[in-house]
């Protein structure tokens, strides 16, 4: 399909090109980030009558994986309320670039120009999980550490650095961003090859350089484009353009694979493994194990999650693609097959991520009524909902729901390996190259079934 | 310029004004607001409150963790449910001073019954009003010293039998009897010459069941199943739910720190039952077990309520 650009429309460029709409988004969502830290902390210590827990953990999470990743890939990095003290900071001002702010605008170190520190700090949140994701005291502690993490990175280097390289919650959003359907290039790689000034990168009166570092004219992926709409608002060509294309159409890249990415994707999956057997299964024992932090019993539990993300199911990975190259006889080093091929895990791990939020997501939904009309549990009831009863919705159609995303996103996974095998081989190869990693995605899929479903 | 001052004052009203409102707002209850969390997360808290006779004392009651209930001892007013994350409004007003008990009414752990709290009333009072001591204090029992029955039915007497024997019998039991010497007496007697041993048996339990009514043997049985149950046991055997979370021992002994539990008593139980009286059961319900885990209910429990659980007791010995 041919990307359609939206921005062709003069309502949706308006929009786009504004600063209000989107300040005003941001602002709002960061009064109610602040007021989810707050509750973490001074409200009701029940989980599911907590604002900080009902609102992150099902309201915000259901938006961001049943929509916002799906439809808009980072349409949520483009509201986003966490770094916007720190941008406040450094810009000087709260809308347009109006002169110099604080901070030490340096770069951020080249060895770490990557997700790894992403990784790292999504797997340090997915140890804790079980807590972090029922105590609001710990919920609230985390989402204050990340306003102050923020806070701090941008005071210390140039631009939104805490986003590219340090949100846990950016990393997999940016991976799964190149499955969306939306995307913002450059209309004419040409225009912005003669274009000395590059505004979109330096800024301009009109709005901020790239905040995500990226150079939008030889921008090919979602992957670290935050949609935040600066170069739009910057290039004085005109030659910027906020697209609808296919669902996935990054996945057909030929080339950029990287093995940080890949193994974003196997912490995706291993951790929707993990969380669907933990907080969905029937094993007491194992959940828990992943509540008793600092026990022996949850050490045997963050071990076997690292090893799951870490070790087995990349090492099980690899031995598939390894088959796929002796099958087919493949010249291609393996570190750069399996990069290659762990793209197809990309759609894989969305679907699971989206089956496995309708587990919860519509189980419960109605803790948000009560939670509306008292949100710091001080017995108030503000909209008259706050006795509302507990009410699953949707329950009978969910399993069915899940079985489809599932199912769907191990076609898509298979069509994508087969993809990337036809970058390789031809005729009777493609198939053989991409086999083994399909029944890699077969087994990943029958166990999420099993787990979510069965 | 003038764009940048009007978002300074959209984000200082959104950003901060809401939060701060939703604190002042918060911040503005007169009520004392009372947590409960079970027994081994810290109970209630705050669990010690101080009032004045005749002055409403408003209290706010939530739960931390699961469902609770909330009573006031010795009260008449109904058990209040305190929901998790919701919020229970009472008004609580004494007439007299003194030192209550409020506790938890549902069963929420193994350590429920040590969810209480005290709530120290002074204050003038027109009327003074003394509670004699329980007659385990008056007649200075030893509640803990064994009190095995030196015999022990055949069958389960059986105030029906016992009746339909025609037999004319002294039909008061005194509080310090316990139904094996009432039965030493009884077979002793002239009148029952020709009666076998179970015969007298029954005719125990006809003089126990004449000494109550079925008014108190309901609000009795109401009580147990409430309070009792859970350790005790529905038939009484010692084997409710809680049960086997407790120490398996028979009975306390020295080496115990007093923190420990042991296997709830089983009411079923011919001779221990049998040889205690109705001071010793009322006496154990009141000061609770010392040092093994059963409550003590004195704080709780009218002095009509614990005569009325003792003589429900004795249906797990006594037929109708």
């Amino acid at each position: 399909m041919t990307p359609i650009e939206l921005t062709r429309n003069p309502i949706v460029k308006a929009t786009l090109r504004n600063r209000w709409p989107q300040f005003v988004v941001r602002v709002i969502a960061l009064a109610g980030f602040l007021f989810a830290i707050l509750s973490g902390f001074i409200g009701t210590p029940v989980g599911n009558h907590n604002f900080s827990i009902v609102f992150v953990w099902i309201v915000w999470w259901a938006l961001l994986m049943l929509i916002a990743v799906p439809l808009l890939g980072r349409g949520w990095c483009a509201v986003c309320p966490i770094p916007m003290p720190g941008e406040w900071l450094q810009n000087g001002a709260l809308l347009k670039p109006r002169g110099k702010g604080v901070g030490l605008n340096r770069k951020w170190p080249k060895r770490f120009r990557n997700i790894w520190l992403q990784n790292i700090a999504f797997t340090l949140l997915a140890l804790f999980s079980a807590v972090v994701l029922t105590r609001p005291s710990v919920t609230g502690l985390v989402l204050l550490l990340f306003l102050i993490v923020a806070l701090i990175t941008s005071l210390i280097f140039e631009r939104r650095a805490f986003c590219r390289y340090l949100c846990p919650v950016g990393g997999f959003i940016g991976l799964y961003s190149q499955a969306a359907p939306v995307e913002v290039r450059v209309k004419d790689p040409a225009v912005c090859a003669v274009h000395t000034e590059k505004s979109c990168y330096t800024g301009s009166a009109d709005g901020y350089g790239c905040p995500w570092l990226i150079y939008p004219g030889t921008l090919t992926k979602n992957i670290n484009c935050g949609l935040c709409m600066e170069c739009l608002r910057t290039c004085t060509q005109d030659n910027v353009a906020f697209n609808l294309r296919s669902f996935g159409a990054d996945l057909k890249q030929p080339s950029g694979h990287k093995l940080d990415e890949a193994f974003k994707a196997f912490i995706m999956l291993g951790a929707a493994l993990i969380y669907s057997a933990v907080m969905l299964g029937p094993w007491g024992a194992l959940k828990s194990a992943a509540y008793s932090i600092g026990t022996p019993q949850w050490l045997v539990y963050a071990l076997t999650l690292l090893g799951l993300i870490y070790v087995i199911l990349p090492g099980t990975f690899l031995l598939t693609v390894a088959l796929g190259r002796t099958l087919t006889k493949s010249k291609e080093s393996l570190k750069k097959s399996f990069s290659a091929f762990a793209t197809a895990l990309i759609p894989l791990g969305l679907m699971a991520w989206i089956a496995f939020s309708l587990s919860f997501v519509f189980a419960s939904l109605s803790y948000l009524w009560p939670t509306l009309s008292d949100p710091l549990g001080a017995g108030w009831n503000l909209f008259g909902t706050a006795h509302a009863a507990w009410q699953p919705y949707f329950m009978s159609i969910v399993p069915f729901l899940q079985a489809g995303v599932l199912i769907g996103g191990l076609l898509w996974a298979c069509v994508t390996a087969r993809r990337i095998a036809a970058e390789k081989q031809q005729g009777r190869g493609i198939t053989l190259q991409a086999l083994p990693v399909m029944g890699f995605c077969f087994i990943i899929t029958a166990g999420l079934l099993g787990l979510l479903i069965g | 310029m003038k764009a940048e001052r009007f978002a300074l004052l959209f984000v200082i009203v959104i950003v901060i004004g809401v939060p701060l409102a939703a604190i002042v707002a918060r911040s503005n209850s007169g009520a004392i607001e009372i947590h409960g969390q079970m027994a081994d997360n810290g109970g209630w808290t705050p669990s010690d409150l101080t009032a004045q006779v005749g002055v409403p004392l408003p209290l706010r009651l939530t739960s931390d963790d699961v469902v609770h209930g909330f009573a006031v001892g010795h009260s008449t007013e109904p058990a209040l449910d305190v929901l998790p994350g919701q919020w229970t409004m009472t008004t609580l007003i004494f007439n007299r001073p003194g030192k209550y008990t409020f506790y938890c009414t549902r069963w929420c752990g193994a350590n429920h019954w040590r969810m209480r709290g005290t709530i120290e009333v002074t204050g003038d009072t027109t009327t003074t009003i003394t509670t004699p001591p329980p007659l385990y204090v008056t007649l200075n029992l030893d509640l803990d010293a064994p009190h095995p029955s030196e015999v022990v039915p055949g069958e389960k007497p059986s105030a029906t039998r016992g009746a339909a024997l025609g037999v004319k019998i002294d039909r008061v039991v005194e509080a310090t009897q316990s139904p094996a010497q009432v039965w030493q007496q009884m077979r002793s007697a002239s009148i029952t010459q020709g009666l076998s041993d179970d015969q007298v048996w029954d005719l125990v339990a006809l003089t126990w069941r004449s000494n109550t009514t079925p008014e108190r043997l309901a609000e009795g049985q109401q009580l147990y199943a409430q309070n009792c149950a859970a350790c005790h046991g529905e038939t009484g055997k010692g084997d409710g739910v809680i049960a086997p979370s407790l120490k398996k021992t028979p009975m306390p002994d020295m080496t115990m720190t007093g923190h420990e539990t042991v296997a709830p008593i089983d009411f079923t139980d011919a001779q221990d039952m049998l040889g205690a009286s109705g001071a010793i059961l009322e006496g154990k319900i009141i000061r609770g077990g010392m040092g093994t885990g059963m409550p003590y209910w004195g704080p709780i429990f009218t002095t009509e309520q614990i005569q009325a659980v003792a003589d429900y007791l004795w249906t797990f010995q006594f037929a109708k």
